[in-house]
């Protein structure tokens, strides 16, 4: 697995043999600095600067306000609600698309024939993008036209997540874990398949079960790709569900599925309420540091394994 | 295997087939609705089976579609992802280039601005990147679709890291066959960079061909749309009964680019997603 990054610094990360040109490694970065400065530095600035301004009601001009953009956030109670939606959603997004992944990865890593056709059938949901997987989803669970719907409620399931916000936040857990699935499963087939066979063949011999061994055995050796998944997962629920979101609920009913990115963004281009939308961009910027910062130093740890 | 292949196989034989068919029924469903009648969907229970109207469903899709021809949108999207890609290759390439092969005064500098960029995704700086990008005039243009998204710290560390492997010797031969450090770019990095292009290409299409935020974003013209923002305009809403044998021909449209690109390139597409890890 590539390591890649300023982490793995300590070890050797520079080339003996360079070449000697003043000019050329400028122009050469050009591009790369010229689109990032542009586009990322640039807009974060911006951002940084407006979640310190008020505008005035009129949109003419702006307020230095020091932090009170962030004090009225931590104030209000649909910014804190968001961030327990936030919580709720990504902690049953990791949790049910790793745990359905990893018993596929292993059911999958046991079977020997057809276990290539497997792998293939169970991948490409991952191309389906976030939007389209929202889509899909409600095609089958719209209270008035979906298939699965009608058939819930043959059975006596009050099913209505137009209006009920717990149903409509199950509906959106479940479409974005099932987007998760794929990847998962292939990093923990991975994982299973590096596993020496002859260290699972010892426990047996030993006596060992299979709930045995996969406890204390598998599961162990398991560990580095299940935490390096549970940060994906997370970077993931957190940062890539949008488009779910919108198109399935549009952070609704009332505000029970809007989590954090929703939020930036409905504050930001439908509320226009441009300095609180900046604030939360800045503290959503912290999270990813955070994560960031988490999936680099375990890494950085995984390389000594 | 450990054990004797018995009882237990036959299980996790059905546990994966019935894992798959669960993994595979919205796409199968979605695949069925576009078949049928806007009439046979809004009575449910609609036909779990494919009906014949294969033919009108998508000919209309793609010809009219619903706010904008399918087929136009389509085109936007293949634009948008192959010019993401390509373009994060080849910036990507070239600033891993300088910073592996070069000593230069801010080389460290540079690598961590590039770094940071990580810490930025669109999601997290939509506001202000909005009007970065309005501001310089690139709303509803192929430009504004692509050049915000094509800076990327994966790409550019996924090469440094691979330049890294290369042996220092092939250098050294250059530099004593006394070829520049363009023409060794150009002659031996290149080439032997060909595989890790190839799979960092086709994940990098896919995050292209799925973006949804930031063309809702930058594309007021319905034919500037790309297709999978331009799905969720279709979709019928609560006072409008829209007509979703059209709209589902335009999701199975829409999945079928990336998902033949996993399908038929299943190496390529594992090497790239295992090393950008992203």
């Amino acid at each position: 697995m590539a390591c890649a990054g300023p982490a793995s610094s300590g070890r050797p990360m520079e080339k003996r043999v360079t070449f000697d040109n003043r000019l050329l490694p400028y122009l050469l970065l050009t591009p790369q600095l010229v689109v990032t400065i542009v586009f990322f530095f640039w807009p974060a600035a911006q951002a940084l600067y407006q979640s310190l301004l008020l505008p005035d009601p009129f949109g003419l001009g702006a307020r230095f306000v020091w932090f009170s953009n962030f004090e009225y956030l931590f104030n209000d109670r649909y910014y804190l609600q968001s961030f327990v939606t936030t919580a709720v959603f990504t902690f049953f997004v990791t949790l049910v698309s790793m745990s359905v992944a990893l018993l596929f990865a292993v059911m999958a890593d046991q079977v020997i024939k057809g276990a290539g056709a497997y792998k293939t059938l169970l991948i490409w949901p991952y191309a389906v993008a976030p939007a389209v997987a929202g889509v899909m989803w409600l095609f089958m669970f719209q209270p008035s036209i979906g298939v699965i719907a009608f058939y819930m409620k043959a059975v006596g399931i009050d099913w209505n997540p137009v209006l009920d916000g717990g149903q409509a936040m199950t509906l959106v857990i479940l479409a974005a874990a099932w987007k998760q699935i794929s990847y998962n499963f292939l990093f923990f087939l991975a994982g299973l398949q590096a596993i020496p066979k002859s260290l699972i063949e010892a426990a047996a011999i030993d006596g060992a079960g299979k709930w045995h061994r996969f406890r204390t055995i598998i599961f162990p050796l398991l560990s580095p790709t299940t935490f390096f998944l549970l940060v994906v997962n997370i970077v993931y629920a957190f940062f890539e569900t949008f488009g779910i979101i919108h198109t399935m609920t549009s952070g609704g009913p009332g505000q029970s599925t809007t989590i954090l990115v929703y939020k930036v963004y409905s504050d930001g281009f439908v509320g226009q309420d441009l300095g609180s939308s900046a604030a939360q961009s800045v503290i959503l910027m912290v999270v990813v540091g955070i994560l960031t910062v988490i999936q680099f130093r375990f890494i950085e740890r995984r390389v000594h394994y | 295997m450990v054990e004797k292949q018995g009882f237990g196989t036959i299980l996790m034989h059905a546990v994966l087939i019935i894992g798959i068919a669960i993994v595979c029924f919205p796409i199968y469903l979605t695949f069925v609705g576009s078949t049928l009648t806007h009439f046979e969907i809004i009575r449910p229970p609609m036909p779990l089976v494919p009906g014949p109207h294969f033919i009108d469903n998508y000919s209309e899709a793609l010809t009219s579609g619903i706010t904008a021809p399918v087929g136009r949108m389509l085109f936007n999207s293949f634009v948008m992802a192959m010019g993401i890609a390509i373009g994060k290759i080849a910036i990507s390439i070239l600033s891993a280039y300088a910073i592996v092969y070069f000593r230069f005064p801010f080389r460290m500098f540079a690598f961590w601005a590039i770094f940071m960029t990580l810490m930025l995704p669109v999601e997290v700086r939509i506001v202000p990147t909005y009007e970065v990008v309005a501001s310089l005039g690139m709303l509803n243009s192929y430009t504004g679709l692509i050049l915000p998204l094509i800076a990327s710290a994966t790409a550019t560390f996924l090469f440094r890291q691979f330049f890294m492997t290369v042996p220092d010797e092939l250098v050294e031969a250059a530099r004593v066959d006394g070829a520049g450090p363009l023409r060794f770019f150009k002659d031996i990095l290149l080439p032997l960079s060909v595989t890790n292009i190839a799979a960092l290409f086709v994940i990098l299409f896919i995050y292209g061909w799925n973006q949804f935020l930031w063309p809702l974003l930058i594309t007021t013209r319905p034919e500037m749309n790309t297709i999978v923002m331009g799905l969720k305009q279709m979709m019928p809403t609560a006072d409008d009964y829209g007509n979703w044998p059209v709209t589902m021909a335009a999701a199975t449209l829409a999945v079928l680019p990336p998902v033949a690109v996993v399908i038929f390139m299943q190496r390529l597409f594992v090497k790239g997603l295992v090393e950008t890890e992203k």
